[in-house]
């Protein structure tokens, strides 16, 4: 169970974000944190790791106190059990694959886990080359052996996947998958990308400055806005209209003007300048082969 | 042909670049990454003797180690040093004048290395000091190499510091440009030549060298 808390002014080009984020993950799970960027997604990742201090709050990892203001705790990065994927994969370029598995290791610590990270991940082939020569779904790969070769107990990934092309993409999100599943992880994800949030996460949290303004299961959230089938719109009523039984109702959907009719029930309940949805729930799309 | 002041020259830049890699270090490492707020007077002290004339630079070490003042008479008496018109002098002034040359290019590779390098080294669990030599520096070196090639070359070609506080002692302080100067100055062309032109050729090799292994003409040897 990892219990969040945390609260920081946060200074980006475009001004001040007060961050306030409070959540619970259970053990094991994928969570996403989703959002527009300046919302504060990657601060609460380097926070988590330890890379920034928040100026009040607490994060509790299974029991272990790494962060609590009020008893002045803040362990270092390097106490801290976090794996950390950068958005840039921060490989040393002075090592080969292997060299870069091998530093993360503790003095004395075998290199059996290495061997199985490297297998895991079919880097068998690029042990002895230099990231500058790896391309970019291949430094990934690498970025993420190197981060659970201290077997972490929070894995944490910040646009692991965002500056790769679909296909590789595609591929490495099952690599991803199958290292949370097989070392047991929990993992914290940034991602902007909605269909590979549902793909892979258990939950998403999204942010919008600085404040969580939704919390849940992927599918849920998304279907009900963004990645609907159904035609669904919101506007704003302009005017309306009696004529005989029904209404005629003008609604601003964006820049356009529609007109729908209601009839006295319906029209009751509204009134000009409300907000509504307008949604065709029974729609039907014709489909003709042409060719 | 004298030998003694290019060879007292070589002892004197070997000795100041060596020493001067091991203060430049941890300073480059504080200037690059620090958010104090002296970080400018310190920046600025450091760069001073590239403008300032080597003479100005010369004198007020000279006043400050005189052992008529209480500093210098201090410096004597604690640890038996005397700094002016000494080897020991030299260095300690071939150090303050050359800093700027050996910390510049170093900070300027720190600076130009990406943070999330340190960082990741930092969440693998490993210490600072860990991550200087084995993550930091290993990746710096062309701006490694520019910072004791330049500290060198700069040494070997001091003369108004060296010749203020130094003077013109043979085997101690007379180093091959202020050998150069002393021939001029009793009409002995030749040999001024000679040590001018060792010290022309000299400067350009070395130079050469730095273009070359930094401009990647040299870089599958170096790499």
């Amino acid at each position: 169970m990892i219990e969040l808390s945390l609260y920081k002014k946060l200074l980006f080009p475009s001004g001040e974000l007060p961050l306030q984020v409070d959540f619970n993950i259970e053990k094991g799970t994928f969570v996403t944190l989703y959002g527009k960027s300046g919302a504060g997604k990657t601060s609460v990742l380097r926070m988590l790791a330890g890379l920034m201090a928040p100026e009040k709050g607490k994060i509790i990892i299974n029991g272990t106190t790494w962060y609590r203001s009020n008893e002045n705790i803040n362990l270092t990065p390097q106490k801290r059990k976090a794996g950390f994927v950068f958005q840039d994969f921060a490989l040393f370029p002075n090592m080969n694959v292997r060299e870069n598995l091998k530093f993360a290791l503790n003095k004395g610590e075998s290199e059996k886990i290495i061997n199985d990270l490297i297998e895991i991940n079919e880097l068998g082939d690029l042990q002895q080359r230099k990231p500058d020569t790896l391309s970019g779904g291949q430094k990934q790969r690498v970025a993420l052996a190197r981060a659970l070769v201290q077997t972490p107990e929070l894995l944490l990934l910040d646009e692991p996947l965002s500056s790769l092309d679909i296909e590789i993409r595609k591929k490495l999100q099952q690599y991803i998958l199958k290292v949370h599943r097989e070392f047991k992880l929990t993992t914290i994800m940034v991602s902007h990308d909605i269909s590979e949030i549902i793909k892979m996460s258990d939950n998403v949290i999204e942010i919008d400055q600085g404040k969580i303004v939704k919390e849940g299961n992927p599918s849920k959230i998304f279907t009900n806005t963004e990645v609907s089938g159904k035609f669904q719109f919101t506007g704003e009523i302009i005017a309306m209209e009696k004529q005989d039984f029904i209404f005629i109702i003008s609604i601003l959907i964006g820049k356009d003007f529609v007109k729908i009719i209601a009839d006295e029930s319906e029209a009751k309940v509204l009134s000009i300048g409300d907000q509504v949805i307008v949604a065709s729930k029974a729609f039907n799309p014709i489909i003709r082969k042409i060719s | 042909m004298d030998w003694e002041p290019l060879i007292l020259t070589f002892k004197l830049a070997v000795v100041t670049t060596l020493l001067l890699l091991v203060i430049s270090i941890p300073l480059s490492y504080w200037l690059a990454y620090t958010k104090s707020k002296i970080k400018p007077v310190i920046e600025t002290l450091v760069s001073m003797p590239l403008i300032l004339p080597p003479t100005v630079v010369g004198f007020y070490l000279l006043v400050a180690f005189s052992p008529s003042n209480a500093f210098g008479n201090w410096l004597g008496e604690w640890f038996g040093l005397q700094l002016v018109f000494s080897f020991e002098g030299l260095v300690f002034a071939s150090l303050i004048y050359s800093l700027p040359f050996m910390v510049h290019p170093i900070q300027s590779g720190l600076s130009g290395l990406s943070p999330s390098l340190k960082e990741a080294s930092y969440v693998l669990g490993k210490s600072k000091i860990n991550t200087i030599f084995n993550v930091l520096l290993p990746n710096i070196k062309p701006s490694l190499l520019t910072g004791i090639v330049l500290a060198f070359a700069h040494t070997i070609g001091e003369f108004g510091v060296v010749l203020m506080i130094g003077g013109n002692i043979p085997g101690e302080t007379k180093v091959a440009s202020i050998a150069i100067y002393d021939e001029v100055e009793s009409l002995n062309y030749g040999a001024a030549n000679t040590y001018s032109l060792i010290l022309f050729v000299l400067a350009f090799l070395i130079l050469l060298t730095v273009y070359l292994i930094n401009g990647r003409f040299l870089k599958r040897f170096w790499k």
